[in-house]
């Protein structure tokens, strides 16, 4: 589909799509409002508040004052890094956005508290980034960015010495791929809009661009430049550390309790069984008919009833679904349509359970205010 | 000569000392909606978002911006510097990625360019949804950031019941944002101040990562420092807050109207 469309292009238009590729990686991330619809940034909203609870949580947990300003004085610097120029091969500038380094310093669930708090204040003060898109920009930037790339760093770095090179690598690259992965999301985001919201006649009400024009136009650019100069920043960042601030770079493990076994990763047979199951998920449309009892009102007519019963037609249209019948309006494609609704139904359902079990044990497990410690 | 990162990394940085420091000035003057209480002026600029987020129709938008710039009048804000100010924003991104969406959003022509460029009206639409959406949008964010002080944003904030802990940070982390810059200006100043010619660009990756562990470093140091100072002026582990907002009738009255818009606004979408 992607090649199709860039056949469809006017010669003239190919070089401005290629200016403005280069354009949007030193400024999409940070999606402005209007780009995606309310709802839209609703369901970022309860994707990205685990995330903030935790962090919130483990501030909390460490029953150590000294974290609020560390953490305060960590997303000032993450604020003042992102107004850096990085010097890029090709005599131009781009900026960084640091995630990736806080999450090496702090680990990602406090940098998800610390890169937000950036961004809100980007948002709100400087208008960079909207105020309602904050808790999209929130989940790409705090969460998949830091979260993506400590796990990498962490994965390289497990039992390298602090002055190693290879830390320099594993910065770099965790940076680059979270920044890319980042992206990606911020690309998928962009991308469902047109399918989900437009008038009648087919017109898009926010980003106009379909998943087939938005992912390479974000992804490919951020791969090639700006995750590059996020990894560039992280790299040099950690060697800068590794000459005259050692101690730095041992913030994450010394100042965190041992992570715990347990948790989701005692669940992984489950989770695999449930992502096996979404995937098959489309065969429910090899089968012929409906679901017994899941009519449509103008089933009930194919079903030998003569009439719709008066409360019944009333009520039908009461209520429609995001998802109509599973499927994405205008995909055209129903087995990607299943997958992704089955995906986000249990993506849904999972935070539900999640956020009210964190409500009946929250109660018990924390103190109202934080315990007084004495320091040493 | 091309200027080298240090001087761009300069300008930035003033321009982001000078935003702010324009923003608080104009949010201390006498106007009209300086005078609203901030928790009011916050949860109604939310209902006002949402209601250009959710609105399906071009006139609601075009009636929400035009009444933005009448509240930018009445707030005694110079309006050409609005403007500017939000055109730089809308203009230099937003514009950009609108322009193609004329061209390849599918439906019945408009208009036809020399070149056989055809503009069709479900582009043009889709163009004008997403400019005006996005210019409405960021002139109401920017007008509740102009008439109001960032403490009382902030204070306001915990209207949304944020963590006391949230808050806190985000009062320090604002605060320290202006000594970090500052910090971060003098340290490119004074390399600036040395250099007689452009470095290669790998001493200039060098230098940046330099200037960046030492920005952390010193961050990192300072937060000790804050630390110490806190409890030195009996920081008990729990932030407080003075609240000195009044309620008025108009508060009230700007709450109820927000609500409205939104609820009309869904009602007509």
């Amino acid at each position: 589909m992607a090649k199709h469309f860039w056949q469809d292009i006017p010669k003239g238009m190919k070089l401005y799509y290629v200016l403005l590729a280069g354009w949007l990686v030193t400024t999409a991330m940070h999606i402005p409002d209007g780009y995606l619809s309310p709802v839209t940034c609703a369901v970022m909203l309860a994707l990205v508040l685990p995330f903030w609870v935790r962090g919130v949580m483990k501030l909390r947990q460490k029953l150590n004052a000294k974290t609020a300003p560390l953490v305060a004085l960590l997303a000032a610097f993450s604020f003042v890094l992102m107004m850096f120029n990085v010097p890029i091969p090709g005599g131009t500038t781009a900026h960084a956005v640091g995630g990736a380094l806080i999450a090496i310093i702090l680990g990602p669930d406090i940098a998800c508290i610390a890169i937000s708090i950036a961004l809100l204040i980007q948002a709100l003060f400087f208008g960079d980034g909207g105020i309602l898109s904050f808790s999209a920009n929130s989940f790409n930037m705090a969460v998949v960015l830091p979260y993506v790339s400590y796990a990498i760093y962490h994965a390289i770095t497990k039992n390298s010495a602090l002055t190693s090179k290879r830390r320099l690598w594993a910065g770099g690259l965790g940076a680059w791929a979270g920044l890319t992965t980042a992206s990606f999301f911020a690309a998928v985001e962009f991308g469902i809009q047109p399918a989900l919201f437009h008038t009648a006649n087919g017109t898009p009400l926010y980003a106009p661009y379909p998943l087939s024009v938005s992912i390479p136009a974000m992804v490919i650019p951020h791969a090639l430049i700006a995750s590059v100069v996020e990894a560039l920043v992280t790299a040099a960042v950690v060697a800068y550390l590794q000459r005259a601030n050692l101690p730095a770079l041992q913030l994450s493990q010394t100042e965190q309790a041992p992570a715990e076994v347990g948790g989701l990763a005692r669940l992984r047979p489950l989770w695999i069984i449930l992502i096996v199951l979404i995937v098959l998920s489309p065969i429910g449309l090899l089968a012929p008919g409906t679901a017994w009892g899941e009519w449509g009102t103008e089933q009930f007519v194919g079903l030998g009833m003569k009439f719709i019963p008066t409360g019944l037609a009333k009520l039908s249209d009461l209520w429609s679904a995001p998802l109509p019948g599973y499927d994405l309006p205008q995909s055209g494609n129903a087995n990607l349509g299943y997958i992704l609704s089955a995906a986000v139904g249990i993506v849904v359902i999972a935070i539900v359970v999640w956020l009210f079990s964190l409500l009946v044990t929250t109660g018990k497990k924390l103190p109202d205010k934080v315990v007084i410690q004495q320091e040493k | 000569m091309q200027s080298s990162f240090v001087e761009r990394t300069l300008e930035d940085i003033n321009h982001t000392l000078e935003q702010s420091l324009f923003a608080e000035h104009i949010a201390r003057q006498k106007g009209l909606l300086q005078g609203f209480n901030p928790r009011a002026k916050l949860i109604a600029a939310l209902f006002f978002l949402i209601a250009v987020g959710s609105a399906r129709q071009l006139w609601i938008l075009a009636v929400v911006f035009a009444a933005a710039l009448v509240g930018v009048i009445l707030s005694e804000i110079s309006l050409f510097t609005f403007i500017k100010r939000v055109c730089l924003l809308v203009l230099v991104f937003t514009s950009l990625l609108a322009l193609p969406a004329l061209f390849i959003t599918p439906g019945p022509a408009m208009w036809t360019l020399p070149g056989g460029i055809v503009i069709t009206q479900t582009g043009a639409n889709s163009a004008a949804f997403l400019l005006l959406r996005v210019t409405t949008s960021i002139s109401l964010a920017t007008l509740l950031i102009l008439t109001t002080p960032w403490n009382d944003v902030l204070k306001a904030l915990g209207v949304l019941h944020l963590p006391d802990v949230i808050v806190l940070i985000l009062a320090m982390t604002y605060r320290y944002i202006h000594l970090l810059l500052h910090e971060a200006n003098d340290m490119f100043t004074a390399r600036k101040s040395r250099l007689l010619r452009r470095l290669p660009r790998s001493e200039e990756r060098d230098l940046l990562g330099a200037t960046g562990g030492v920005l952390l470093s010193k961050s990192l140091q300072l937060s000790g420092e804050v630390y110490l100072a806190m409890q030195s002026r009996g920081y008990h582990h729990y932030p407080r807050t003075l609240d000195q907002f009044e309620w008025h009738w108009w508060d009230t009255s700007v709450l109820i109207f927000s609500l409205l818009v939104m609820v009309g606004v869904f009602i007509f979408a």
